[in-house]
């Protein structure tokens, strides 16, 4: 069962039990990896992070991997954030994927991005104020 | 801790803070940078904006050398380099660094190389102008934390 919160984070799994929302980042941008990172923290959840798609592809066939949420960027080297959803989703990963790119804006992109298997799109910059109404909406659905 | 002096350098701070918004040179994702930072993350705005000097250095050094010669430029590495700064400026909320970057991609849209010389010209301009303001803005922090104050929060709206 979800939990609306406006500040701190929980995703409640049951009434006895509390799991902090457990996030992978993808984008190969350090600065936005800590911006995004800091975020996370901030909302009350973990995160760990992939410097690429490819990256994000190889966390999740070494199994034992599983994540809430995966904010992918998408303009990436090596593999972009639309070959990343539309394989991570091959590779019957459940996790909510939400794009996030400075591209949100154009339609056709953010289509095709969303097409790949993207639960929601967000515009960059992130920040709590984006995030927050969007994992209590994703996680309430 | 003497608190007339920390009172004094704290209306300094805020003063010279509201004055960067007020001229332009950042905008509303600086302040939700710094609610990021707390006492825990007392580096963490200055850190950023270091990432982000580092970037500018970087992508305006690799844009002029893809401008330099006339015969043979690459549009879209310096299309490719434009972007990436805009998105990097907008991440921390250097308004002038991206309004130039607006510019300077309509330039490359056009291949104008004049142009985006002077775009580059500009933009390396404004980061270096960004860069010393808010080295002055660090050091306000600091001076108001040695005098053991704390950093105000200030209110841009």
């Amino acid at each position: 069962m979800a939990t609306k919160y406006t500040g701190d984070i929980e995703k409640t799994k049951s009434a006895d039990m509390k799991k902090k929302l457990n996030v992978l980042i993808v984008d190969d941008d350090p600065l936005n990896l800590k911006i995004h990172e800091r975020i996370i923290k901030m909302i009350g959840g973990i995160s760990q992070t992939a410097k690429n798609g490819e990256e994000a592809v190889i966390l999740h066939r070494n199994g034992g991997t599983s994540f809430d949420l995966i904010l992918m960027d998408k303009e990436m080297p090596e593999r972009d954030g639309v070959s990343t959803t539309k394989k991570l989703r091959e590779m019957k990963v459940t996790s909510l994927i939400v794009g996030v790119t400075s591209l949100a804006d154009h339609e056709e992109e953010r289509r095709a991005f969303m097409e790949a298997g993207l639960n929601h799109c967000l515009a960059k910059p992130l920040t709590e104020a984006k995030i927050i109404p969007l994992i209590n909406h994703l996680f309430d659905a | 801790m003497n608190t007339t002096i920390v009172a004094q350098l704290q209306r300094q701070f805020q003063d010279y803070i509201i004055s960067l918004y007020q001229q332009g040179f950042l905008d509303n994702q600086f302040s939700e940078l710094r609610k990021l930072q707390d006492e825990g993350t007392p580096d963490f705005v200055s850190e950023v904006v270091s990432l982000f000097f580092d970037d500018c250095a970087k992508l305006i050094n690799n844009m002029s050398k893809s401008l330099e010669r006339p015969e043979n430029v690459d549009f879209k590495q310096v299309d490719s380099g434009v972007h990436q700064l805009k998105g990097s400026s907008s991440s921390v909320g250097a308004r002038m660094v991206k309004n130039v970057c607006i510019s300077f991609k309509e330039c490359c849209d056009v291949q104008n190389r004049e142009g985006c010389l002077r775009c580059l010209q500009q933009v390396d301009y404004e980061y270096k102008m960004l860069k010393t303001k808010l080295q002055d803005l660090f050091k306000l922090e600091q001076q108001i934390l040695q005098a053991g104050g704390t950093i105000p929060q200030v209110d841009i709206n």
